[in-house]
């Protein structure tokens, strides 16, 4: 009931402009940002100030790179395939981005056990606890977009693909969250990786 | 369900009706749906005027614990001689009986009162009571919206302040007590949860609040900008915003932006206090015991802190200096003096206010050359502070002055803006940080220029607004009761610790008994705790007004008691759902046309006429 009011409210009151869910999402990616700037800026800060462990960042790091932009591009081909009402396309692209999501955050998991397994547990040293809490952190944003790539997959397969404007309309509010934890991490691991 | 056509009741509802943009909005059936039951009216409602209610109604509850705990610990510095036994029903253990049957407070307690008393005030009544107030309640009334961009989101607002205050809530109650280590949980009283008895689960709970809060601010802030960009009616440019509307935007790009940095300590604090991590720890020895804590530093927590801590005074202040320019221009009736420069400052204030943290911590050891570029920074920001007082000041200078409550606190906030404004001065230079931090001095400052100052703000609002919220008037003569009775006794509480704190007295302490110098300060101590019980007093007959006039005030009878040219006053007096009934307005001029060739006000609804003069 309260969702049909809003839509009619949005309709109401909506002339041309961006669409106020997309600028929201946008605004509050925005306060997303501000969070892992502030993470990285401590990072540097707490650098400049010594007794600071160098070591390097786990390969398995730099491969679930990989995985994570690839998740994106299937998910961007899925949207196509949504726009095109391709059902089939749709389903696998979809499905296939969130076995990599899946993925990434396993991945993530291998590459602390792999970072401890280097010689540096949580606990020895500031500069590995923060690679530890940045990563964490980004991890818990991905499974955030799990969740919302799942309800997706759900009503994927359970409602025919017909290509209305409200489901355009979450497609497209996922496509930006899911590009945003992406070039989220890739600004993480260029940064971690600079900064040693 | 067509537009019922219904003969306006006065000129701007007929402008309207003629001239407005129409949105089919009224033609689906959800206005009663909307709001057809109790819980989803008055509980779960997605009405901004309502949420706006609810907000202030738990700020003022708040304000009210926040400002009993302060009368609390005013007494036992005032009187550490006299007893408080009478205090033990309600605080039972943690007042302490001696052998002569004197009560006191418990010195942990006190620190907890403290810290209680910062926390509430500056994050639950003048951030979420001040901003979430007014930013619901005039945001899509003053640019002719229907609601918030996000009716269900704006309710998750509320409800996350909600129950952020009922964890706070239920921390004064632990056996532990609630945190005690000072509103801004420096560390590493707040990173070690064996520190001191608040550390432990008062402070995890302290924490947790806030976490919700910042939730709060972050979906209502959101919220706020979405539809500020959004959903503005057709002719509401940006240059045609009214004041409080650019406060609120500003505060909520503010929030936007600080708030996130807030987490992110508290996320490293939450490992350090949980995992035993080292963000903000270094050796340290509790009890004579080495900790395994190695390599951190505690100033990495200040600087995160303080990123969000600086922004978050101007979003206490922002709105409140909307609300007064709205108010002072209406009660006025002049236009506000230079509404760009005014818009230009709002901004000026807002950019300033992220890069001027570190005067916060010109003592916690910043390289004095950095402190040199902090201390121009918090020094440029008194231009368009000035800036602003000067056009206060010349919008009110001339005018045919209503002297209502609404106007007098806007004036008070002037005067408690210039009065804090100036010590701010002194307090930016790093040099004199030396002598006057950590004492009364910052006290006296902090305590006029955002604490008084955005309360005199909130008043102004209430006053001048609660006829849109209740369709009464709250009691003029006990407004004026309640304004002069605050601003004699604000300056009474807050004058006198100016000079305490230029001689060296240290805030927080709980006593001073063992400080030779400090014992002339003794009856100036009492003077503050007796202005600070009768101020307080004050605020007792605003609530009673204000709940009597919900119920019993004097009824509106007209549309637009004050004669404003804002959208609010074009709404009906019952305002409904949608909020207006038929079409939505449009924006034919400024908000600020007061006393504009010969007549008195003329409607942002009205076109301009043909042989009108030039607009401002």
């Amino acid at each position: 009931m309260e969702t049909t009011v809003n839509k009619e409210m949005e309709v109401a009151t909506r002339r041309n402009k961006i669409h106020p869910k997309k600028l929201a999402l946008w605004v509050g990616l925005v306060s997303l940002i501000m969070m892992f700037t502030a993470l990285t800026s401590a990072y540097v800060v707490r650098r400049a100030a010594g007794n600071w462990l160098e070591f390097d960042i786990p390969s398995i790091f730099y491969w679930n790179t990989l995985v994570i932009v690839v998740s994106s591009l299937t998910l961007h081909a899925a949207y196509s395939a949504f726009k095109r009402e391709a059902a089939f396309a749709y389903k696998s692209l979809l499905s296939l981005t969130f076995v990599l999501g899946i993925a990434f955050v396993i991945l993530q998991y291998l590459g602390w056990e792999q970072l401890a397994a280097e010689g540096v547990p949580l606990k020895i040293n500031p500069s590995g606890d923060f690679v530890y809490a940045i990563s964490g952190l980004h991890a818990v944003h991905v499974l955030g977009g799990i969740a919302v790539l799942t309800v997706a997959l759900v009503v994927a397969f359970v409602r025919k693909l017909k290509r209305t404007p409200a489901r355009q309309l979450r497609l497209e509010l996922t496509l930006t969250y899911w590009h945003f934890v992406d070039l989220l991490w890739i600004y993480l691991i260029v940064f971690l990786s600079l900064q040693r | 369900m067509a537009t019922a056509v219904i003969a306006p009741a006065n000129r701007e509802e007929g402008l309207i009706q003629e001239l407005g943009y129409e949105d089919h909005f009224h033609e689906h059936h959800h206005g009663d749906k909307y709001q057809s039951n109790f819980i989803s009216h008055y509980v779960f409602s997605q009405d901004h005027k309502m949420i706006a209610k609810q907000f202030l109604i738990t700020g003022m509850m708040w304000a009210i614990i926040g400002g009993l705990m302060s009368l609390v610990f005013r007494m036992q510095l005032g009187f550490p001689e006299e007893s408080i036994a009478w205090l033990k029903p309600v605080l039972g253990k943690w007042i302490a009986v001696n052998s002569d049957g004197v009560g006191s407070l418990v010195p942990d307690f006190y620190y907890a009162l403290v810290t209680m008393h910062g926390t509430i005030l500056v994050f639950f009544v003048l951030t979420a009571g001040l901003s979430g107030t007014f930013s619901n309640l005039l945001i899509p009334l003053m640019i002719g919206a229907r609601d918030m961009a996000s009716p269900m989101l704006n309710m998750m607002s509320y409800w996350f302040f909600f129950i952020s205050g009922t964890i706070m809530f239920a921390s004064l109650f632990l056996s532990t007590g609630p945190f005690a280590g000072g509103w801004v949980a420096y560390p590493p009283l707040s990173a070690l949860p064996q520190a001191m008895d608040g550390s432990g689960a008062g402070m995890t709970l302290w924490t947790i609040s806030l976490v919700f809060f910042v939730v709060s601010v972050l979906l209502g802030g959101i919220n706020y900008i979405t539809t500020v960009l959004n959903l503005r009616t057709k002719g509401m440019s940006m240059w045609r915003l009214p004041l409080p509307i650019w406060a609120f935007f500003v505060t909520a790009i503010l929030g936007l932006l600080s708030f996130p940095v807030l987490v992110s300590a508290f996320f490293l604090m939450m490992l350090d206090r949980g995992i035993g991590t080292s963000f903000y720890l270094s050796d340290i020895y509790i009890g004579g015991q080495a900790l395994d804590h190695v390599g951190g530093s505690p100033i990495l927590y200040q600087h995160l802190f303080w990123f969000l801590g600086h922004p978050e005074v101007y979003i206490i202040i922002l709105p409140a200096m909307g609300i007064v320019s709205e108010v002072l221009s209406v009660n006025a009736r002049k236009p506000i003096f230079g509404y760009k420069a005014m818009v230009f400052s709002i901004l000026a204030i807002g950019f300033l206010s992220f890069i001027v943290w570190a005067h916060h911590m010109f003592m916690s050891g910043v390289n004095p050359f950095i402190a040199n570029f902090f201390v121009v920074f918090t020094l440029i920001i008194a231009v368009p502070s000035a800036v602003k007082v000067f056009n206060w000041i010349a919008t009110l200078y001339g005018g045919s002055v209503r002297f209502n409550p609404a106007s007098l606190f806007g004036i008070g906030f002037v005067s408690m803006f210039i009065s804090g404004g100036l010590t701010g001065i002194w307090l930016g230079n790093s040099t004199l940080d030396i002598q006057l931090h950590d004492t009364y001095f910052v006290v006296a400052h902090f305590h006029i220029v955002m604490g008084v100052a955005a309360f005199f703000g909130m008043y102004a609002g209430v006053y001048h607004w609660f006829p849109k919220m209740y369709g009464r008037f709250m009691n003029e003569t006990l407004g004026k009761f309640h304004f002069w009775g605050t601003i004699i006794g604000a300056y009474c509480v807050f004058w006198p610790m100016h000079f305490i704190g230029m001689a060296g007295v240290p805030r927080r302490y709980y006593s001073f008994d063992v400080f030779q110098s400090f014992s002339q300060f003794g009856d100036l101590n009492k003077f503050i705790t007796i202005a600070a019980i009768i101020t307080f007093g004050f605020q007792l007959l605003f609530v009673l007004n204000f709940f009597y006039s919900i119920w019993k005030g004097r009824k509106m009878k007209t549309m637009n008691p004050y004669n404003a040219n804002t959208l609010e006053w074009t709404t009906p007096i019952e305002t409904g759902h949608g909020n207006w009934p038929g079409k939505l307005p449009a924006v034919q001029r400024w908000a600020y046309d007061y006393g504009k060739d010969g007549r008195e006000f003329i409607s942002q609804v009205e076109p301009v006429g043909p042989d009108e003069s030039p607009a401002h």
